[in-house]
């Protein structure tokens, strides 16, 4: 739906691999971060006076 | 009047007189041309009110959610019946309750792409086998009817009903060596800004009018997901964030199930396309699972079912 590559990630981890689910997280944060911010399905909130 | 007309008049009141069924819904002929609109029989002497031609493209099945007759007569076309036996799976009806008469569909017409070739308001239609000719003050157009089909109906491989009771006229030839995704490949060999860019334009007309979701056999929530208020899941304007949202959100609860009726797309008052995003994740289903909607009353739906095989190569 035009979102980036690599922005949206998907990974099976049991309650028991705790230490997979630190790596998954810190691979998924390291990736977007490279991306940089992302500017789709962002909605600009309305102005108040 | 077609001999198909006739076939479901007289099975119409058949089934109401001798009991078989309560009520039989059909088509009679809308108060427009090219726009005939369901309708409830529950008098055999009513039946002479229903019709069938190229302008039956509304999916009945959309009626008969948690009805309680116990025995409903329904015509159905191919993508009807396809629509009916997911209604089947999804416990909105029970197949007793129903007795399909099927009617083997040669494909309906788009008013739209009629509308368009004619120079005015068109007052009167008929049809023969193959040629729709449109009349209105001052004009006569006579159409190749394959030049007229709704764009879903010019690629559909399933125009035999897959189920039914009673069958209105010999079943036809399934149209072999259809490209049905032709439009997906060139929307997936796009870059993800083209894509982007696509889609803004695809949806920009939208008024979120929800006649797509109102149109659709499979959009039969109670409450939609778009309706409701606390929590208010997307934005109830035409911010074109919700809109992208409440489309790709239906699509996605539509997969899997969805078998490209068209009715969404024949509803839609500004003529979105909205079917590239059904037919997208009906592609991924039929190329990842095999696995086409409401073909059989055996097999469950894909995701509704775990195979060992089944694809994951996007999980890691």
């Amino acid at each position: 739906m035009g979102i980036e590559p690599g922005r949206l990630q998907f990974s099976w981890i049991s309650s028991a691999e705790s230490t997979k689910f630190v790596t998954v997280a810190a691979q998924v944060t390291e990736a977007v971060r490279a991306l940089g911010p992302n500017t789709r399905f962002i909605k600009p909130l309305a102005e108040v006076a | 009047m077609t001999s198909t007309t006739e076939i479901l008049r007289e099975t119409a009141a058949r089934l109401l007189a001798s009991g078989a069924v309560e009520m039989v819904i059909g088509f009679r002929q809308g108060t427009i041309p090219m726009m005939n609109e369901p309708c409830f029989v529950r008098k055999p002497a009513e039946a002479g009110l229903l019709v069938w031609d190229s302008h039956c493209g509304i999916n009945l099945a959309n009626y008969v959610t948690d009805r309680k007759e116990k025995k409903i007569g329904i015509v159905a076309k191919g993508c009807d019946s396809r629509n009916l036996v997911t209604h089947i799976l999804e416990n909105k009806i029970r197949r007793e309750q129903l007795v399909v008469i099927g009617v083997p569909c040669r494909g309906m017409a788009d008013k739209r792409k009629i509308a368009m070739k004619c120079p005015g308001e068109i007052l009167r239609v008929h049809e023969t086998e193959t040629a729709i000719t449109a009349e209105g003050e001052g004009f006569t157009r006579t159409f190749e009817k394959a030049d007229v089909l709704q764009h879903n109906c010019s690629l559909c491989t399933h125009r035999n009903p897959v189920i039914h009771d009673e069958l209105a006229g010999e079943p036809v030839e399934e149209q072999q060596g259809v490209d049905r995704y032709a439009d997906v490949r060139a929307v997936e060999a796009m870059s993800p800004e083209q894509r982007w860019k696509y889609f803004e334009d695809l949806l920009a007309p939208c008024i979120r009018c929800y006649a797509c979701r109102n149109a659709c056999p499979l959009c039969y929530c109670p409450t939609c997901f778009v309706d409701e208020s606390r929590p208010q899941w997307v934005g109830k304007g035409q911010d074109p964030v919700d809109v992208r949202t409440f489309h790709f959100l239906r699509a996605y609860h539509c997969a899997g199930r969805c078998t490209d009726c068209g009715a969404c797309e024949r509803a839609c008052p500004v003529g979105i396309n909205m079917r590239l995003f059904t037919k997208k994740l009906e592609k991924d289903c039929l190329e990842l699972f095999g696995w086409e909607a409401g073909l059989s009353l055996e097999v469950r739906p894909a995701l509704d079912h775990y195979r060992p095989n089944d694809p994951n190569d996007f999980i890691r």
